[in-house]
């Protein structure tokens, strides 16, 4: 009987394949190791696995291009270093062994950059990086990273993935992602959502698995099956596919059984997500998140940068909606040029979104200006909005800086309660509400939504989090304005049909989750939407709210939900 | 052996890019090239570590020295790197 490991299922499908662990580091080689007494074998094989290395992070960074390029080009002069080279030679010809060696030699080097602080300071973990790959591969341990030339596809296993980790992914070869820590909206199930591979978050005992054991990932229940048998394993996985290949079955523009429209947009992070958002129908862009455009980086993107990347969002979507949203940063997401008041002891409550803004108006300025100026010739129509309003005067300076820069609808996001109970007021200065219900909720619940022991309060089906969304969609009805949700609960199929009910005017979403929400509102009419609304509002809990709504939506056994 | 002392301009003094390109243009050449931060011993201005862990920053003074056929052009070339605004 096969172990099963079980975490929450963030993005549904099924995987199997090997697990590849991505280890968080290489143990440090004992010291005093020696090697079998010819130097020169070792030498020659030290040399063979740094130019190895060299040549490894050269071709990750021509395939991921710009500025990644010159940052893993720089790291590839490290690992060829000829002075590291002749510490290395030194040692070996002392005795010690080759990863011992690496080891000792780096850590020289790692000292004078340790003790030179700022910008040296941060290049050690650079250098770590590069040691690492390199006695890795002496030793034949598993490498840090994510394997770029994989031969075959792989379940890729950590205790949580960072962006840097997951530049390079190809979509081909990861069958599933597996991460011991994180939640319903933490980067690893949002990529994976984007990138429409299944997932399971919050696993414990992940990070415990052996480099290699065969796994069955459902991203749906959040089932982790250790070495299954491999007949059921491929049944599970061609059953999957079958379900999918139904959903294909409806297309067009978004709608409830009975025809009422409700747009389905996508949520991108920069043109290269565009290709996924038309394969799937996206009609628009409901979230433009554009600070892609600004992190990992020195200086502040041009304008002219910014139009570039602005406009070829726009020219995808000739006659439709692009929402995009202005800069996003904070101490949880910190840019160079926009340095933080200081250590905040408690992020998510601090300067991030619109408050960034107050400290940095002329970045607001360039900013509203580029997307004007992006938006001239192109026919798309332009909603921009900002994130992090919590009143009516934030809101109705923002709204005025957007029209003072020639963007006609200026919008905001509704992801602080103070906004969601307020929205009356909000919607009088503002032309169109977006609800971001990853952080109203966190908001809601008091629960952060990077703490995977809250995961359970981080949970847009509480029926606290239902009721603030049916003011703010109440709100911007009655005042004659649309109010979408761009959050992760609008990629919910059933949680759509929910939110459609509340009042909720589009639903814009990572675009692999595009033909489930389609396909579920094309089964239940408004009304029923309506009904299971008020039957999830009156419930007690989230778990009780998901239950009545089901009851409600007889059309999700269609599609296997 | 021929030398050059100048004043390093780059915002950034010799690090990140200009540390990298002044490093690949060294290396280029076939004889040896050194590179001494003020008074201090030189180092191999072929190895990025060692540039780097110079902590050369704006308005220090350096010294570059190589021999060997072309010794002048080279210098030209990397004082050019290094004294860049």
């Amino acid at each position: 009987m096969a172990t099963t490991l079980t975490g929450s299922g963030v993005s549904p499908g099924t995987g199997y394949a090997a697990a590849h662990l991505l280890t968080g580091s290489i143990p440090e080689p004992p010291k005093g190791a020696v090697h079998d007494g010819d130097a020169a074998a070792e030498k020659a094989r030290v040399q063979a696995a740094l130019e190895e290395v060299a040549a490894d992070l050269e071709a990750r960074g021509e395939r991921a291009g710009g500025e990644v390029a010159e940052v893993l080009s720089a790291q590839a002069m490290m690992a060829r270093d000829p002075g590291l080279a002749d510490g290395v030679g030194e040692l070996v010809d002392a005795g010690v062994s080759g990863d011992r060696a690496v080891y000792e030699a780096f850590g020289a080097y790692r000292d004078l950059l340790a003790a030179a602080g700022g910008y040296l300071g941060e290049r050690v973990a650079d250098l770590d990086d590069i040691r690492d790959r390199a006695v890795a591969r002496l030793t034949g341990s598993a490498m840090p990273g994510v394997p770029v030339d994989a031969a075959e596809p792989y379940i890729l296993v950590a205790r949580d993935l960072a962006p840097a980790d997951t530049a390079l992914l190809d979509r081909n070869l990861v069958a599933a992602f597996v991460t011991e820590d994180g939640g319903p909206t933490s980067h690893t199930a949002i990529l994976a959502r984007a990138m429409g591979v299944p997932a399971v978050v919050g696993c414990a005992g992940a990070t415990a698995l052996v480099q290699g054991t065969l796994l069955l990932v459902d991203g749906a229940t959040g089932e982790v099956v250790i070495e299954p048998e491999p007949a059921a394993a491929r049944a599970a996985v061609a059953t999957a596919r079958a379900r999918a290949e139904a959903l294909s079955g409806t297309t067009g523009p978004g709608a409830t059984a009975d025809g009422h429209p409700v747009p389905l947009l996508a949520n991108v992070g920069g043109p290269k997500d565009l290709e996924s958002a038309l394969a799937n129908g996206a009609e628009g862009v409901g979230l433009y998140r554009t600070e892609f455009l600004f992190l990992d980086r020195a200086d502040a993107p041009t304008e002219e940068e910014q139009q570039a990347a602005y406009r070829a969002v726009f020219e995808a979507f000739p006659g439709g909606r692009v929402v995009v949203r202005t800069l996003d940063a904070g101490a949880d997401k910190p840019l160079a040029f926009l340095p933080p008041p200081g250590e905040e002891p408690n992020p998510a409550l601090g300067e991030r979104g619109l408050r960034m803004f107050r400290r940095y108006p002329d970045m607001m300025a360039a900013q509203l200006g580029a997307l004007a100026r992006a938006a001239e010739g192109t026919e798309a129509i332009p909603y921009v909005m900002a994130p992090m309003v919590a009143t009516v005067a934030e809101a109705a300076w923002f709204a005025d800086a957007c029209h003072a820069a020639g963007l006609e609808t200026a919008g905001i996001m509704i992801e602080v309660p103070s906004a969601a109970l307020r929205a009356h007021d909000l919607a009088k200065v503002v032309d169109f509400f977006s609800i971001g219900t990853n952080d109203l909720t966190q908001y809601a619940m008091a629960a952060d939504r990077q703490i995977a022991g809250v995961s359970d309060l981080q949970d847009p089906w509480h029926p606290a989090v239902l009721d603030l969304i049916a003011l703010a969609a109440g709100a911007a009805g009655a005042a004659g304005k649309s109010c979408g949700v761009c959050g992760e609960a609008g990629a919910d199929p059933v949680l759509a049909c929910v939110l459609v009910g509340l009042g909720v005017t589009s639903l814009s979403m990572g675009s692999p989750a595009l033909p489930w929400v389609r396909a579920s509102l094309a089964r239940h009419t408004l009304d029923q939407c309506r009904a299971a609304a008020e039957a999830a509002r009156s419930a007690p809990g989230a778990s009780e709210a998901k239950e009545a709504a089901r009851a409600i939506l007889t059309g999700l056994g269609d599609l296997g939900l | 052996m021929p030398q050059r002392r100048l004043i390093v301009e780059a915002e950034v003094g010799l690090h990140a890019r200009p540390a990298a390109t002044f490093v690949q243009t060294a290396t280029r050449s076939p004889a040896s090239v050194t590179l001494a931060k003020g008074d201090g011993t030189p180092v191999d201005a072929k190895s990025i570590l060692s540039v780097l862990a110079l902590d050369v920053k704006k308005g220090d003074a350096i010294t570059i020295s190589t021999d060997g056929d072309g010794a002048d052009e080279l210098l030209d070339e990397l004082a050019s790197i290094a004294g860049a605004p």
